[in-house]
């Protein structure tokens, strides 16, 4: 069974058609890309997908559980975690704890315990610190720890933002545009970094790219979208040679 | 090494560490220090009779630091919460009939679960709006409260309250104000502070790690309406008279100036502005009728002059010790 099985998934806003009948599995340990030009509904599947936008059609079933309809807190809690196209950071705060915040759902302690501080919240802090640092040291990031996360240079703050989303230990990781901004080098050391993070934490990931060479460098599998709709299908090579993709993109 | 981690000792010796014994001889400290100055005749009647006004000023502001500083929203309703504390309190102790220390200790409580519980009832469906929406919504809450309070014949109406025994005093005001200090910086530092930060920074990347966001702050919202209505206990019973007057917008606005003042999100921020702001306007009284208009000229020439709160300047500094401020502001 595949972990993420998406059918005839489609959104109106009002009379636009923004997604229309979609359908893509993802197996688990996948690196699935999703592609498409400007305004051909990445991101709008993505809000689907995480529950900031409830479909008009379709359903979207984790593991053989349906979550449609779910809040983005509880999908998070599903196994479903993201980044965000435009990065959404908690800016006044540490880099620390962006990805500490992250593990609120799997080391807890009362609120009692948070008042008075009592032993329980020391060994849960000392926890969440470890877990945490473990996590910013696979995106070389432990060294800049107590920096507040606003002032993480650019290609810096995209890397937290997965580091973030993998703390809250998922499932399936959603990337919205990862290099985006990023210079050649940064794109290539970000690739190693996601396909090491699939590798160490077997997880399944699926990225929104527009930097072809990261896409075809690092997806098993790639679904293209235009207006909306399903484009194309299939393995990089093949998909990426698809004449009517090359039209899309760079038109007649 | 990183000094977050070195910073990890600070969870290793549980509640016997250097921070804690330092904490508490502080505040062991400042109480013996104001106790000695007020009986050796140092502070005069006019400056005793401020001790008690700081310290549930210092409350109401920490305690709305909680909303708008941490959790970013903001709140001009926080009078409204002290209101109902003062008058819970006050109609308890009126008509119970304990021994003084019983009877005021559960008057605390019941103030600051009154106030509560109205923070639950207005917060779960008031806190779904944000920002300017949520301002007005509250402010229109704190003027309800009050409207009703001139109504109510229990309550003694326009005329007040009156009779309310005069429990405070320095100590109780003292105990009460560092354990709301304690619990209020605790309570940042631990998950739930990161929590309430995070909805502060960005409600929308804090509901996709799974943070319920309206859970959390409807429970910061709560938390601070309990300690504004612990304040407003102690204000009743030090007054011995509580009018709804008391607790017009003026009041709420007030708090939030000390909170702007202080910094947003800095607890001690708030503690120094607290005691500058209560006092200022007892020193300008020799200034007679240009009082107000001088507070007003004080207070603009503040906030030009530390535009960001006394927080960055405590942290640029670096001259006072940090206690446990939760936000690391390191420039590089």
């Amino acid at each position: 069974m595949a972990l993420l099985e998406v059918k005839n998934l489609g959104i109106s806003f009002g009379g636009l058609r923004a997604v229309d009948n979609v359908n893509f599995d993802i197996e688990k340990g996948q690196l699935y890309g999703l592609i498409g030009p400007n305004g051909a509904g990445k991101t709008t599947v993505f809000n689907l997908l995480t529950g900031v936008y409830r479909p008009t059609d379709g359903t979207i079933k984790l593991g053989g559980i349906d979550i449609v309809g779910k809040s983005p807190s509880e999908i998070c809690q599903a196994g479903i975690a993201r980044t965000f196209q435009n990065i959404r950071l908690f800016k006044k705060m540490s880099v620390l704890d962006n990805v500490k915040t992250a593990l609120h759902n799997q080391i807890r302690y009362s609120l009692v315990t948070g008042f008075f501080h009592l032993p329980a919240y020391f060994k849960a802090e000392r926890e969440m610190d470890e877990k945490a640092m473990e996590i910013l040291r696979v995106f070389d990031l432990d060294g800049q720890a107590d920096y507040l996360a606003s002032n993480l240079p650019y290609g810096k703050q995209r890397k937290l933002e997965i580091a973030r989303g993998l703390a809250t230990n998922p499932k399936l990781l959603l990337l919205d545009e990862p290099a985006a901004g990023m210079n050649p080098n940064e794109t290539a050391e970000l690739m190693e970094t996601i396909r090491l993070v699939r590798d160490r934490y077997q997880i399944t990931i699926l990225l929104i790219e527009h930097d072809m060479k990261l896409v075809s460098g690092i997806c098993e599998k790639i679904l293209v979208l235009n207006f909306g709709t399903e484009l194309a299908a299939g393995a990089p090579e093949e998909v990426l040679n698809n004449p009517e993709v090359i039209t899309a993109y760079l038109g007649e | 090494m990183s000094k977050a981690m070195k910073e990890n000792g600070e969870y290793k010796n549980n509640f016997v560490n250097k921070k804690n014994i330092i904490t508490a001889a502080v505040i062991i400290g400042v109480y013996i220090l104001i106790v000695v100055l007020t009986e050796g005749g140092v502070l005069n009647r006019q400056a005793k009779s401020l001790l008690v006004p700081i310290g549930i000023n210092i409350i109401l502001a920490v305690s709305l630091n909680l909303v708008t500083g941490f959790l970013g929203e903001l709140s001009l309703g926080h009078a409204g919460f002290m209101a109902i504390g003062a008058y819970t309190g006050a109609i308890f102790t009126i008509y119970a009939n304990m021994p003084e220390f019983a009877e005021f200790l559960l008057g605390i409580l019941l103030g600051g679960i009154a106030a509560a519980v109205f923070g639950f009832l207005i917060g779960v469906p008031v806190l779904r709006l944000k920002g300017d929406y949520l301002a007005i919504v509250t402010l229109g809450f704190g003027e309800i409260i009050r409207s009703i309070v001139n109504f109510m014949g229990i309550t003694g109406g326009a005329m007040g309250l009156k009779q309310i025994p005069r429990y405070s005093n320095y100590t109780w005001t003292y105990i009460i104000m560092v354990i709301t200090l304690l619990f209020i910086t605790n309570l940042v530092n631990s998950r739930y502070g990161r929590i309430i930060r995070s909805i502060r920074d960005n409600y929308i990347a804090a509901e996709s790690i799974g943070i319920k966001v309206s859970r959390y702050k409807t429970m910061a919202f709560v938390i601070a309406a309990f300690f504004a209505g612990v304040a407003g206990v102690l204000y009743g019973h030090n007054l011995s008279i509580v009018k709804p007057g008391d607790f017009d917008y003026n009041k709420s606005i007030e708090i939030l100036v000390i909170v702007v003042l202080g910094g947003m999100g800095s607890v001690k921020g708030s503690v120094i502005a607290a005691v500058i702001l209560t006092i200022l306007p007892e020193m300008l009284r020799a200034t007679d009728d240009f009082r107000m208009f001088l507070y007003a000229v004080v207070l603009i020439a503040m906030m030009l002059f530390n535009s960001s709160g006394f927080r960055t300047r405590l942290e640029e500094s670096g001259k006072l010790p940090k206690l446990s401020l939760p936000v690391k502001l390191k420039a590089k």
